[in-house]
């Protein structure tokens, strides 16, 4: 590594967090992360169920209860967010991987198109679900 | 090229290990298996959520089909979950205990899910559940 010499100007930073533009394929990466962090409790959430079905119908009854509560239902529409989001944006990355998809108009439009799948499959599927007494 | 490699690595000659992308292609192999796996997976969820009856749930599961598919969910979740954790601690964390505990803390979460799922699951599935 070089040494930086005694009164030499100030060099540039590389850009931090705070002075970027957000932009869609940044908030696309970010939340990738971010969805991918919450499955992992959607998954233990998955484990609960399973641990609740085998210990007997009282237990599950306990399990469902908490699972429909006002918190319960806000935790498992983050989740169905999170499910969506992140399978779009999982899709993406393997056509990336494909090297198909990187030109900016490309990466822009399927970023969106990924958060918009996020938020409209998992209305619908909630919407559904109202209509057929889920709740 | 060569000024790059390790006096080790330029006597034996071998190149790389061979190895090295076990990850990352597990990581992709997972998400194909997982995007069928999980719309298969918000269906029953829509499904058992309708009655949200124990004996609805019970026999569900009593489906050699369905019991296949929820382990075969679960034991894809935990390994691509187990790997995408690992990255993002190695990403952020750099301290080495820190790190080593986080990412040991981490298997043992992610075997121990799927452990304890795959084996209630199949518990039920086999007829064991208490009724």
């Amino acid at each position: 590594m070089a040494e930086v010499s005694p009164g030499a100007r100030a060099r540039p930073l590389s850009p931090h967090l705070q002075v970027w533009r957000w932009h869609a394929t940044m908030a696309a990466s970010i939340l990738h992360r971010v969805t991918g962090v919450a499955l992992y409790g959607g998954a233990l959430v998955l484990a609960g169920w399973a641990l609740a079905l085998a210990s007997g119908p009282g237990a599950y009854g306990q399990y469902v209860g908490l699972l429909a509560s006002i918190p319960g239902k806000i935790v498992l529409f983050a989740v169905t967010v999170s499910v969506f989001f992140h399978m779009a944006n999982g899709v993406r990355h393997l056509f990336w991987d494909a090297g198909k998809g990187f030109d900016l108009r490309t990466a822009d439009l399927t970023a969106w198109i990924a958060f918009a799948f996020g938020l409209v499959a998992a209305l619908a599927v909630w919407a559904i679900a109202a209509l057929h007494g889920a709740f | 090229m060569a000024g790059y490699r390790t006096p080790l690595g330029r006597a034996r000659g071998l190149g790389s290990a061979k190895h090295g992308v076990g990850h990352f292609i597990g990581q992709r192999v997972s998400a194909a298996a997982l995007v069928f796996l999980v719309l298969w997976g918000v269906w029953s969820a829509f499904f058992l959520a309708r009655s949200g009856d124990y004996e609805v749930a019970r026999s569900w599961l009593a489906s050699p089909v369905n019991a296949a598919l929820v382990v075969l969910t679960a034991l894809a979740a935990f390994y691509h979950m187990r790997i995408g954790m690992a990255v993002i601690v190695e990403d952020y964390v750099h301290r080495p205990a820190t790190k080593a505990v986080l990412l040991i803390a981490n298997l043992f979460v992610c075997y121990g899910g799927a452990a304890l799922t795959v084996v209630c699951l199949l518990k039920v599935a086999f007829g064991g559940g208490v009724s």
